[in-house]
């Protein structure tokens, strides 16, 4: 038996450590598993309040999050790996310039 | 019972995303990710949503973070360096980062009306969810198929190299 | 039934289960050796015990007697992690299996399955899909390039069939209106080989393809791609030596026996006998309950027979022929078994 309250706590440090690692972490991939990290956290409050209200939608909502989520990490790696191949780094400190 | 399976899958979840910080090498972040990702499906599975648990694995477990490992060993990225601007970016951020916190759980602790989570709660089943999505939201549903399909398109776009548009490309 | 009977009952399950499992994966090398010796016109292992049979036995020996080299420049944690999570992974699955008559067991208590969930199918492509990562680590942890290549080649190749798979078994899904294994087999069950999925549901197409998907997945021939000897001396478990490699090795074939188990549940009735109710079930409790098994085990035998058959028979696949074939036949074929499904299913319903 385990109040809800302890399942959104639990998705704020989550979101805030996604947040502290977005700021903190200086590799490019790192950065972008950060986001996941934040997105994940979310849906664990979108899945509490299914259950607080018993509304499948929220579900459905976590379901919406889970495909956009899929086709951001498709199209940011590709990014990525077009990036690390005409700058040869991963650093985001050095990658601060629009054009070579 | 409930009790314990939460404190022990939260409990991981929460050890994870904090080696996700401290660890330096990008592989050892992503599977310390892995581990929030698939403690995160059982504590769906605690709240009843069966279908959401196993699709957490399926898509964010063992598709988007095989992604993620595999392009860390195609480029081979080594570890990370401390810069100024990181060191910047801990003094402001750290402090902000608890501020938001603290704003969240005073919200999260004052409201009012919470139920609790028991194991004798019902689950959600995949027939109640699936009439849902696919009557009700269906235009959403085909929408985010288009986005799909672009996304896949984005991707071999931007991923294709100038040597494959060279000699033909595939 | 008190919880300590709950917990009691459910530890003797894995623990015979396992047994069982681990014997079925030594003698499927075993099988295999044998069966694609006569293939080749010879006799394959014959000389420890009677026809061979002790072999098995032997080998384990062999491999745990070995000295354990790890090599210099290998990261160690994620060397370690990686055979271990590949045999984890291909052995738990086997827990949401259905081997027999759900009916018998003492207390409500299904005795020949671990667990009956109602997400069963989902949960072995879950556990089937996190088990990239031993092979994907395993390579970049030994640091070495066959390696690395192999695992390269074995993760976009397991990434890219695995959607074939799972769209194949999406129609045996729509049919039979269940994620849950065993409901999906008592849908089978009346008319025996009848009602299989694979005949009644008119689903050999997607049979074939889970059968391409399935050897794809396993990294059997001929799409062994991820080791192909010729080329990458191994693939990802090149730099592995001892019980490590033994671990990588019984993956495979543990991987086999799921993927065969999960054809048989799926297309072939799972434990219900191919005559279904035109031979009356036989009255006897143990008949009853022995009878269901041994029709699994033949069917999942049947299944790796085949497996090595087509390793015996076939040439291994060039590797832009396997993506290829992959993503430009199976997906499309994939896809059009489920819409010919679904408007079979629309315009002629269950009641």
């Amino acid at each position: 038996m385990i109040p809800l309250s302890w399942y959104l706590l639990l998705s704020a440090v989550l979101f805030c450590l996604g947040v502290a690692g977005f700021l903190i972490k200086r590799n490019l991939i790192t950065v972008f598993m950060s986001i996941e990290l934040m997105l994940n956290a979310v849906n664990l409050s979108f899945v509490t309040f299914a259950h607080q209200w018993h509304a499948v939608k929220g579900q459905i909502f976590v379901f919406f999050v889970m495909m956009v989520a899929a086709a951001e990490a498709a199209v940011g790696l590709a990014i990525i790996i077009a990036v690390f191949r005409v700058r040869q780094t991963l650093a985001v400190d050095r990658i601060d310039l629009m054009k070579l | 019972m409930y009790l314990t399976l939460f404190i022990v899958f939260a409990g991981l979840c929460l050890a994870g995303a904090v080696n996700l910080l401290l660890q330096r090498h990008p592989i050892n972040s992503a599977l310390s990710l892995i581990v929030v990702m698939t403690s995160l499906a059982v504590l769906y599975l605690l709240l009843g949503a069966e279908f959401l648990a196993a699709a957490q694995v399926i898509v964010y477990a063992g598709a988007i973070m095989v992604l993620f490992t595999f392009v860390v060993m195609l480029l081979n990225a080594g570890r990370e360096e401390r810069t100024l601007g990181s060191r910047a970016a801990k003094a402001v951020g750290f402090p902000a980062v608890v501020v938001m916190l603290a704003l969240i759980a005073t919200v999260i602790v004052k409201a009012t009306g919470l139920h609790a989570a028991t194991l004798s709660d019902g689950i959600t089943s995949t027939v109640d969810l699936s009439r849902v999505l696919f009557r009700e939201l269906l235009l959403p549903f085909e929408v985010t198929s288009v986005l799909v399909l672009v996304a896949i398109l984005g991707a071999v776009a931007l991923a294709r190299s100038t040597e494959g548009e060279r000699t033909g490309g595939k | 039934m008190t919880i300590v009977e709950f917990f009691l009952w459910s530890l003797l399950k894995v623990v015979v289960v396992t047994v069982v499992l681990l014997m079925a994966v030594a003698y499927t090398v075993l099988l295999e050796r044998k069966l694609v010796g006569r293939i080749q016109n010879r006799w394959g292992p014959s000389r420890v015990g009677p026809f061979g049979l002790l072999q098995p036995l032997v080998d384990g020996l062999k491999n745990l007697l070995k000295e354990d080299v790890t090599p210099t420049g290998v990261y160690k944690p994620l060397y370690l992690l990686a055979p271990i999570l590949s045999f984890a992974c291909a052995t738990i699955s086997i827990a949401v299996v259905p081997f027999g008559e759900p009916n018998v067991g003492p207390k409500g208590l299904p005795l020949f399955q671990i667990s009956n969930v109602n997400i069963g199918l989902l949960v072995i492509l879950g556990i089937t899909s996190i088990g990239v990562y031993g092979i994907a680590l395993s390579g970049w942890s030994s640091n070495s390039k066959y390696s690395l290549l192999g695992s390269l080649r074995a993760s976009a190749q397991l990434i890219s069939y695995e959607l074939a798979l799972g769209l194949s078994l999406v129609g045996v899904v729509i049919l039979d209106h269940s994620f849950n294994l065993r409901e999906i087999v008592e849908q089978q069950a009346t008319k025996g080989i009848l009602t299989w999925n694979i005949f009644g549901g008119f689903q050999f197409v997607a049979f074939f393809i889970y059968l391409m998907a399935a050897y794809a997945e396993t990294n059997r021939a001929p799409f062994d791609l991820p080791e192909c000897e010729s080329e990458l001396t191994g693939g990802y478990h090149t730099e592995y030596s001892a019980m490590k490699f033994a671990m990588f090795f019984m993956a495979e074939y543990a991987n086999m026996i799921t993927v065969g188990c999960v054809a048989t549940l799926m297309f072939l009735g799972g434990w219900t006998s191919p005559f279904g109710d035109f031979i009356p079930p036989p009255e006897n409790i143990v008949a009853h309950a022995v009878f269901p098994i041994l029709w699994f085990a033949l069917k999942v035998f049947c299944f790796l027979f085949l497996y090595v058959w087509v390793r015996g028979t076939l040439p291994r696949f060039r590797y832009d022929q396997l993506m290829n074939f992959g993503w430009r036949y199976l997906m499309p074929l994939a896809i059009l078994n489920i819409v010919a499904t679904s408007l079979w299913q629309a315009y002629h319903p269950v009641s």
